[in-house]
């Protein structure tokens, strides 16, 4: 069984047991969330000549694979690994500027980071607080606006949602990524847009409009924001506002208690998928279902982007 | 040009236009494979991603491109399935589904059937036998 080195504590795997859950065996403190190789909490850095596995480097950016970074929640190696902590260049201080209650489960917050930080809007990043503790979140925002703007959905109990809710404005925290792939790439401007989310899924799609937007898109963009019930619903004003500015912006809410799932909404408007672009977000079992569905209406796998949320594993 | 198999499949997947043919069938085949109620219980829970990708590495095999599949790789690839009760009625769908995908995209019959012999070789390696 191979044997893991990091931060002065040496562990052997046990049988298919991942770098991240052996580490906590033995009662290292390392951070992490999703537990499923997507938030990024527990990046991680291989200590050469160690090399990590190919899958624990997946979906990581080309220049973190080349340094050696994976992610211990999903690695698995097949031979001794010796690890460090990430390089602080892998992480900005960004201060907290703004926490608005949205609603009664929505908060909208907004980061300013210390130095320049290059993403794409409806990709997510990681929010690390001063303890270690760590949530990932899809950015709302356009990079020219300045703060990264984030939804935070208030769990009963979640640590960093209800730390965030009485958080003073200016209190530092570090971000880490950007991470995902499910953002607007200008070309094909007369394809039409779906954009289907449900939640706080409404982030990533609300940021891709806004980037597909200000591109200069011109086909016809039609989200869906999916509820439980109309309370789940937030932001409509600067939606309705945005469907009044842009004659390609189209805007509906569905609730599962009046409408029901999601899909149903979006296929008896939209029943031919050929030839579109999506962008699916939120909750993961309607996120893998609307996918299936996409590609079965005809879409391109190809043509379908989809960012589910992972429920925190801890 | 010694080996003769080799020279016949190049010039199938040629004939059959390439990785531009696998590009414009795989979106279809794994269509087909999704709504089949014999084999789509066995896709249910996969990432369609990397299913696609799987799909593909697949049709360039059966469309005899290049490709690194052995019979182990298939073996082992397969064992999940033949624990969930993979059997020969199941290849025999995979087979006829490649087939209408192919009449689809125009492709005549005799490089279809080609293309069925090639899918039909993986079938003892898929099997487990």
């Amino acid at each position: 069984m191979p044997r893991i080195d990091y931060a002065g504590v040496s562990c052997v795997l046990q049988d298919g047991e991942t770098v991240l859950d052996g580490l906590l065996r033995h009662g290292v403190d390392v951070p992490h969330a999703c537990k499923a190789g997507s938030c990024g909490s527990c990046l991680m850095r291989a200590v050469p000549p160690s090399v990590p596995p190919a899958r624990a480097q997946e979906g990581l950016k080309a220049a973190w694979k080349a340094r050696g970074y994976f992610l211990a929640c999903v690695c698995r190696p097949d031979r001794d690994l010796a690890a460090a902590g990430v390089d602080a260049d892998a992480r900005v201080p960004a201060t907290i500027a703004a926490v608005e209650r949205l609603t009664e489960s929505v908060l909208r917050v907004r980061l300013v980071t210390s130095t320049p930080f290059e993403y794409r809007a409806g990709q997510y990043v990681t929010v690390l607080r001063g303890d270690g503790l760590a949530r990932s979140y899809s950015v709302a925002s356009l990079p020219a606006a300045g703060a990264l703007e984030l939804h935070v959905r208030l769990l009963p109990g979640g640590r960093m949602s209800q730390w965030l809710a009485t958080v003073e404005a200016g209190t530092t925290v570090q971000v880490q990524g950007p991470s995902g792939d499910c953002f607007y790439l200008a070309g094909r401007e007369d394809q039409p847009l779906l954009l289907a989310g449900t939640g706080t899924g409404l982030a990533p799609l609300l940021g891709i409009a806004r980037d597909a937007l200000s591109q200069g898109h011109r086909g016809p963009l039609h989200l869906f924001h999916g509820a439980v019930s109309a309370t789940g619903f937030y932001l409509q004003q600067e939606l309705a506002e945005m469907a009044a500015a842009h004659a390609n912006f189209h805007y509906t809410l569905t609730t599962l208690a009046d409408d029901g799932p999601i899909d149903a909404t979006v296929f008896s408007r939209h029943p031919s998928m050929t030839a579109w672009r999506a962008f699916v977000c939120g909750d993961p079992t309607i996120v893998q279902s609307l996918k299936k569905k996409l590609f079965l209406a005809g879409a391109a796998l190809r043509d379908i982007h989809a960012d589910a949320f992972l429920p925190s594993a801890r | 040009m010694s080996n003769p198999s080799s020279t016949v499949s190049t010039s199938l997947y040629e004939q059959l236009g390439g990785a531009a043919a696998v590009d414009a069938a795989v979106d279809i085949f794994y269509r087909k494979v999704l709504i089949d109620d014999r084999i789509s219980h066995f896709f249910d829970d996969v990432d369609m991603d990397r299913q696609r990708g799987k799909q593909k590495a697949f049709l360039t095999m059966a469309f005899g491109g290049p490709h690194d599949y052995s019979g182990q790789d298939m073996r082992a690839g397969h064992a999940h399935l033949r624990a969930k009760g993979l059997d020969g009625s199941h290849v025999d769908a995979v087979i006829e589904l490649l087939g209408a995908t192919l009449k689809e995209l125009g492709v005549a019959d005799p490089l279809i059937a080609q293309v069925a012999a090639i899918a039909e070789s993986t079938r003892n390696d898929v099997l487990g036998r």
